[in-house]
């Protein structure tokens, strides 16, 4: 019955931190759509300012996602409801 | 080194404080003078005579129409901070001009830019609608706190605290138990913390305010623009109750906290707090209520910060923190300001 505190901000740019219900993990999205899950938030920053070196905000959603190291996941994971 | 990101604009008072006499307040480090003009508008300059350095706010320093004499030797300087008249001679020296400052009055607050003036960007100015609208009732005031302003920008940024410093007042065990989403939009300069209690325990503050008891949806979105400007923006429903679609929310109570967190030196801080509600916007118990609740609150937070201020600056150097969940929009808060100071054209710009 949320309604999506994950998505309170609507610019390009907008990095993401949500912490995934029922566990103690953080799961950081990039501007561009790619996440990671991560065990704090140290190392969830780390992560996302990282991963957007070599591209801006706003990819068009016909673009190709771009690599992403570590952990993540290959496609964007839905908001938890 | 400084941990005060400069040219970024800071609240230095509320609009009220600020009447036709001298009103001096410490931002940044920098000793300012104010005062309204005769035709009513806020101006912000240097505190200290070119002369000798006098405080121009002390007396027997005066306002003489829209001139301030300075009590020591008399310089006399305008609205300008352009020196008019000194004592025993007609040429006044070319150099004869207080620092003015960019100064903004918005929303109830006097916002003052501490920087190159040619940076000044009023429209960046962050905004608080609530706190002069018809629509909402707001309660206000100021806290001199004897910390450093991240301390606050850190006690602030992580409402998980609430449950254990401010318990029996906005604390209720949901909130250091609910999970939290954190956004940071670097071209808005914002850090977004959401936290959405769908059936949590009514705290006192908002059970005497609102008259909703038992259980209650809580939400809590931070909204903070670095370097000074915090907002709350509070939701309180009836379990089960969401906004319409339209964005009208006609169940839920809303509170807007506001607080702007200005350095007034390294070391110190001008706590500003304001709380803004659109329900009973007549009854002044509620009001009273609201103002004497939240200044407790406040209070218990400067006592904290003012003790951790002495711990920090009593240890030795190199003392590493633990990080967990709860402080994921603090550290992106404290990377925020960071870059402001690493590059404070480019922050500025943004």
């Amino acid at each position: 019955m949320d309604i999506e505190p994950v998505r309170m901000l609507t610019g390009p740019g907008v990095l993401r931190v949500v912490w995934l219900p029922g566990s103690d993990q953080l799961q950081g999205t990039c501007h561009c759509g790619a996440a990671h899950v991560a065990d704090g938030p140290v190392e969830v920053w780390d992560w996302l300012l990282a991963h957007p070196v070599g591209h801006g905000p706003g990819r068009r959603p016909d673009e190709e996602e771009p690599p992403t190291p570590g952990r993540s996941s290959p496609s964007p994971v839905p908001a938890f409801a | 080194m400084t941990t005060i990101p400069r040219d970024q604009w800071y609240v230095a008072a509320y609009g009220r404080e600020i009447g036709h006499d001298l009103f001096s307040r410490t931002v940044c480090g920098e000793s300012i003078l104010f005062w309204r003009t005769e035709a009513g508008e806020v101006t912000a300059m240097s505190d200290r005579c070119v002369h000798r350095r006098f405080p121009l706010s002390q007396a027997p320093s005066r306002l003489v129409g829209d001139a301030v004499v300075c009590g020591y030797h008399g310089f006399t300087y305008g609205a300008d901070g352009a020196c008019v008249a000194v004592p025993g001679q007609t040429r006044v020296p070319r150099t004869a001009r207080l620092r003015s400052y960019p100064v903004v009055e918005q929303d109830s607050f006097v916002w003052v830019w501490i920087g190159d003036p040619a940076r000044a960007d009023a429209t960046r100015i962050p905004r608080a609608p609530w706190l002069d609208s018809p629509d909402y009732a707001t309660v206000s005031g100021m806290e001199p706190l004897a910390a450093r302003f991240g301390l606050l920008v850190d006690n602030l940024m992580d409402l998980s605290h609430e449950t254990y410093l401010h318990g029996g007042y906005i604390g209720t065990p949901e909130v250091a138990g609910t999970p939290i989403t954190t956004e940071v939009d670097d071209a808005a300069g914002i850090v977004y913390v959401s936290r959405h209690m769908d059936d949590a325990e009514c705290p006192p503050f908002y059970a005497n305010s609102t008259g909703l008891t038992g259980r209650i949806a809580r939400w809590q979105d931070i909204e903070y623009a670095p370097p000074c400007l915090y907002k709350l923006h509070s939701r309180i429903a009836p379990v089960g109750s969401l906004p319409n679609p339209d964005g009208t929310d006609p169940d839920a109570f809303h509170v807007e906290v506001v607080y702007a967190i200005t350095p007034e030196t390294e070391n110190r801080t001008h706590d500003f707090w304001a709380v803004a509600r659109d329900f009973a916007l007549d009854d002044t118990s509620v009001s009273d209520f609201i103002a004497e609740q939240n200044r407790t609150v406040v209070l218990q937070d400067v006592a904290a910060l003012d003790v951790l201020e002495q711990v920090i600056a009593t240890e030795p150097a190199g003392y590493q923190e633990l990080s967990i969940n709860i402080d994921t929009g603090g550290l992106a808060a404290r990377r925020m300001l960071t870059a402001m100071l690493q590059e404070p054209a480019t922050a500025a710009a943004r």
